[in-house]
């Protein structure tokens, strides 16, 4: 991690929901940080509790009665004990936030360029004409042709694409320090994927903005992230910095990730290897490591203990929560990383069974 | 667009046409009154009968009769004339199309602001008590007959019977032009009247609209940027949840400018709905074909108004 | 036209009309969704249709099954012409080709139960018509794609998003289709679950001896899944060929363009900045002149907006419709990861 102030930082964040059903724990103690100019990839799949985390930074879960403790560190600032009106005045200026689908999330009825001037007036003391020069700016510097027409179009005009560009000129119209971008290319084709997140690297290095993206995707981690935490059932499971997580990944469950998800350079024949069962209620979560019940090595001890982030020893800046031995995970991933299976790989390794 | 218009305007044309005919079938055709034996009035004789049955142009054919209807129609707007009084029908129905209008549009206006004022602070207080209050309300005044709150409402305010003699009380209508004033205070009470049930079908529906809207991603979108949570729920909520109340509004003001009897008699005020309730006791074929033929365009006219507003509201359906 | 082709299809066209008018509508353009498509599928392969949106993939789907009519064109499915038939003679076919679609969630009718649901196709085609009969068919069409049959009469919200598609899977296999039409199957799926039902469907087909066609957007899956691979671009084919070649050795240029925008899953692999395309596809009612691909291609020079290329064999394995297609060092340059 950067040796300088971390620009976000989130300390044992908990978020809870009340519900008809029970109670949702959607995150359950996470910490991390994000240094200044640095791109942080969260990594989980449905009910991992990515995207509650990112939209209570900035205090969006607040209308739907969300329930948060912990502290979420901004320039110093503990954003979860600001009050609204403070809260307002950091949305959309120093930090900025980018959604996975822009049809819906930019407003049918209202032309593109009066939604960026909009986001431009909510902060600064600027006369319409002023915005308008500045909004049409914006849409040129993410990409959009001829924008002096395009901002006065409504967003079912645009493509996916350049509605994606539309909502990134929408956040950066107040030079944010840091852009949250959650699934920000999920709803798009492969070649406009590509298009936008070269956008949110040249940008990045323009404005020199830190990014938190949000994806399920881990090819878009690995183009885009310096460092990722991956979560599941509201932790995280394990982060580090992206070449560490993808050359020693220590969590069975990143090693599930990464052996379940086809890529363009491996074997063809080989059945991809699932991981087996089903993401966990967030009301009755299983019981000490929520991923014990999908893991092919969990102990009898794993459903009783809860596994605390620990430093990976000669790893800097690798934290993991899992119960197993070091050297047994190192030889676990050595065999799968191989190609065997998990029965294969716990066979070749011997994993000490506990005494019952 | 105009294209759009245009059509619209053509099929509404048809549709009166159609209107039309099934009106003259149910009157000639089904069983009612025979409007020449109402007429003779005391003068039962066949002769007279028959005579009178010839003026009015009954012993035509059916196709004949509605063939001169329409020509009289459309080349000289000319709606015939009453069979039992023999005044126009023109001149009849415009006398008394202000006082609906009137009392249509006037309480139009109440149940708007009523019921919209209502429904958006439930919304936005969706599940407690002001919330549970309000709805409860609503469905009381929706299940209250008009009639029956005409009446209470007399009972409790008419300065003639009333407990508390503060508003005029039946049959003190005057037109707007003569006494604006006599004309606003004998209003009073019937917009309450005709707002009531319908500001709270209205409450109810921006209720679940809004709730519905403030769900949307792009509300998430607006308080991502920092906006009052005033400026979220007024112009990026309110804006689309609106979008239903637009459709329901022209629809009830067009079938209210032709169904407002039931106010009108209770308090005494000469408009259509009352012509028309009227015409039908004396079997007048050619007035209540009138007053049809009005409620019936207002209602096409509504429509059209209202698929035009839409596509002003909504952006995306200019382009389909 | 091979003897082993399941189906064939022979410049398959469909145009969905746009119409303007006051009185009476007058057509004055059209989408061309699928613009001249000629493909085999082969008894016992997968098939791959890939495309981005607007190329056509699934339309092409759909006029395979029927369920739209070409406006041109022939298909012909396990021999027989198919492309206007109606009525009980297309009811009839209708046994023999299945489709599983991508929304688990809107596919399934959530008034009926999973018995229901499955067990319809017998309805249909009269089958099974005994009540235990049909229960215990159910139930093992359940088992067989790694349902509870106990689960008989639960209903779909009672299912996960990956067993819903495992519903909609059995559904499709109860009746031994020779043909399988899978569109989108796994994009709505989480990634763990993905592979969970990617393999059902290996399985499935090396057990029954489907022939599958496997529409997607993610190259990856596409490439684990099929043994040859369709590219498409605004209703058109502009490469076909076995995985390996065409994942191997890319001519087309925009063939070449979609492998190259895939992520890697490897940080080591950032080449810097990428080769990538500009712009936005074109409308399909209104396509670019004779090579569709020409406005955003790279390699596009004048021909290429007078002479439409014919889909052709290049000499590397795969056929594809360009005048100047990639070379081995063109395709390394572009950072393809699947290239050799």
């Amino acid at each position: 991690m950067s040796a300088t102030e971390p620009l976000l930082r989130v300390e044992d964040l908990r978020v809870e929901f009340s519900t008809e059903d029970g109670v949702v724990h959607a995150v359950d103690g996470i910490t991390y940080e994000v240094g200044p100019g640095r791109t942080l990839g969260i990594v989980g799949e449905s009910g991992s509790g990515k995207t509650v985390a990112s939209l209570t930074t900035l205090g969006l879960t607040r209308t739907q009665g969300a329930r948060v403790s912990g502290r979420i560190l901004f320039e110093g600032r503990d954003l979860a004990a600001l009050s609204d009106a403070e809260l307002r005045a950091i949305r959309g200026n120093d930090i900025a936030m980018v959604f996975q689908d822009p049809l819906s999330s930019l407003h049918p009825f209202f032309k593109v360029g009066a939604q960026l001037i909009e986001a431009l007036r909510a902060h600064r003391e600027v006369s319409k004409q002023q915005a308008r020069a500045r909004a049409i700016e914006l849409l040129g510097l993410v990409g959009i042709p001829d924008p002096q027409r395009r901002v006065d179009e409504y967003p079912h005009e645009f493509s996916g694409g350049m509605r994606q560009r539309a909502m990134i000129a929408m956040a950066l119209a107040n030079e944010p320090k840091l852009l949250i971008a959650d699934e920000p290319t999920t709803a798009l084709d492969v070649t406009v994927q590509a298009q936008i997140l070269a956008l949110l690297e040249r940008l990045q290095r323009e404005l020199g903005m830190a990014i938190v993206i949000i994806t399920h995707d881990l090819g878009v981690v690995a183009e885009m992230a310096d460092d990722i935490a991956v979560m599941y059932a509201g932790r995280i499971v394990e982060t580090a910095s992206a070449e560490l997580i993808f050359d020693g990944p220590e969590h069975p469950y990143t090693w599930g990730l990464l052996r379940s998800i086809p890529t363009l350079d491996g074997s063809r024949e080989a059945d991809l290897v699932p991981i087996p069962g089903t993401p966990p209620s967030l009301i009755q979560r299983p019981s000490g490591c929520h991923f014990h019940p999908r893991c092919p090595y969990a102990q009898p001890s794993h459903a009783r203990i809860d596994p605390q982030l620990r430093a990976v020893p000669d790893q800097p800046g690798h934290h993991v929560a899992c119960l197993l031995e070091v050297d047994v995970r190192r030889r676990l991933w050595a065999q799968l990383h191989a190609g065997r299976m998990p029965e294969e790989a716990i066979a070749a390794v011997g994993v000490p069974e506990e005494p019952q | 667009m105009s294209r759009y218009i245009i059509r619209r305007l053509l099929w509404g044309v048809v549709l009166l046409v159609v209107v039309l005919a099934l009106l003259f079938v149910m009157f000639r055709v089904l069983p009612t009154a025979d409007p020449a034996k109402l007429r003779a009035g005391r003068l039962q004789s066949p002769k007279i009968i028959a005579e009178i049955r010839h003026n009015l142009g009954l012993d035509k054919s059916l196709l004949a009769q509605f063939w001169v209807y329409l020509k009289n129609l459309f080349l000289h707007f000319d709606l015939g004339y009453s069979y039992y009084s023999n005044a126009p029908v023109k001149e009849l129905i415009f006398n008394r199309l202000p006082a609906t209008l009137s009392l249509v549009l006037g309480g139009a206006i109440v149940w708007l602001v009523a019921g919209l004022g209502v429904g958006i602070v439930s919304a936005r207080r969706a599940g407690s008590r002001v919330d549970r209050a309000s709805m409860g309300t609503a469905l009381v005044l929706v299940s209250a007959p008009e009639y029956w709150l005409g009446l209470i409402t007399l009972y409790l305010f008419a300065s003639d019977i009333g407990q508390v003699r503060i508003l005029p009380g039946a049959g003190s209508y005057a037109g707007l032009t003569s006494d604006p004033v006599k004309w606003f205070e004998s209003l009073i009470l019937p917009w309450l009247v005709v707002a009531a049930g319908t500001a709270a079908i209205y409450a109810r529906l921006i209720r679940g609209s809004l709730i519905e809207t403030m769900g949307e991603d792009y509300i998430r979108t607006a308080r991502a940027k920092g906006l009052t949570e005033r400026r979220v729920v007024l112009r990026h909520g309110v804006r689309s949840a609106i979008n239903p109340i637009v459709t329901v509004l022209g629809l009830d003001i067009g079938v209210l400018l032709g169904s407002s009897v039931l106010v009108e008699t209770v308090f005494n005020i000469p408009g259509i709905g009352r012509l028309n309730y009227i015409a039908i006791t004396h079997a007048d074929f050619p007035i209540v074909q009138g007053t049809v033929l009005v409620a019936a365009l207002f209602i096409i006219l509504a429509n059209i108004i209202v698929d035009i507003a839409y596509a002003f509201l909504d952006p995306r359906v200019r382009y389909s | 036209m091979s003897d082993d082709a399941l189906v064939q299809v022979r410049g398959l066209v469909k145009h969905f009309p746009i119409t303007r008018g006051i009185v009476i509508q007058r057509k004055v353009g059209a989408v061309q969704a699928v613009d001249g498509v000629s493909f085999d599928v082969r008894r016992g392969e997968t098939l791959g249709l890939v495309g981005e949106t607007g190329c056509g993939k699934s339309t092409t789907a759909r006029l395979i099954m029927r369920l739209l009519e070409p406006t041109s064109g022939e298909v012909r499915f396990d021999g027989q012409d198919i492309t206007s038939l109606k009525g009980a003679r297309l009811k009839a076919i209708r046994r023999d080709m299945q489709m599983i679609f991508q929304d688990p969630y809107s596919s399934l009718n959530p008034r009926k139960t999973v018995g229901a649901t499955i067990g319809q196709p017998f309805t249909i085609h009269g089958l099974n018509s005994g009540k235990n009969e049909r229960k215990r068919a159910v139930q093992e069409l359940m088992e067989t794609v790694g349902l509870n049959p106990e689960h008989y009469n639960r209903y779909p919200h009672e299912f996960s998003g990956g067993q819903r598609q495992r519903i909609g899977v059995a559904r499709a296999l109860a009746l031994k289709p020779k043909l399988l039409i899978a569109d989108e199957p796994v994009s709505a799926l989480d990634v763990s679950i993905q592979a969970q039902v990617l393999n059902l469907l290996r399985d499935m087909q090396r057990q029954l001896g489907l022939t599958l066609v496997f529409i997607a957007h993610d190259l990856s899956v596409v490439r684990h899944m099929c043994d040859r691979v369709a590219v498409m671009y605004l209703g058109r084919i502009v490469e076909i060929g076995p995985s390996d070649a065409l994942y191997g050795l890319p001519r087309h240029p925009y063939t070449g363009a979609l492998l190259a925008a895939v992520p890697v899953a490897d940080p080591s692999a950032r080449t810097g900045e990428r080769q990538l395309l500009s712009g936005d596809v074109p409308s399909p009612a209104n396509p670019p002149q004779a090579c569709r691909f020409h406005t955003r291609c790279p390699k596009a020079q004048e021909r290429c907006s007078i002479d439409d290329p014919a889909l052709e064999d290049k000499g590397t394995g795969t056929r594809a419709a360009c005048h100047f297609p990639l070379s081995r060092e063109e395709v390394a340059g572009m950072g393809v990861r699947s290239a050799r």
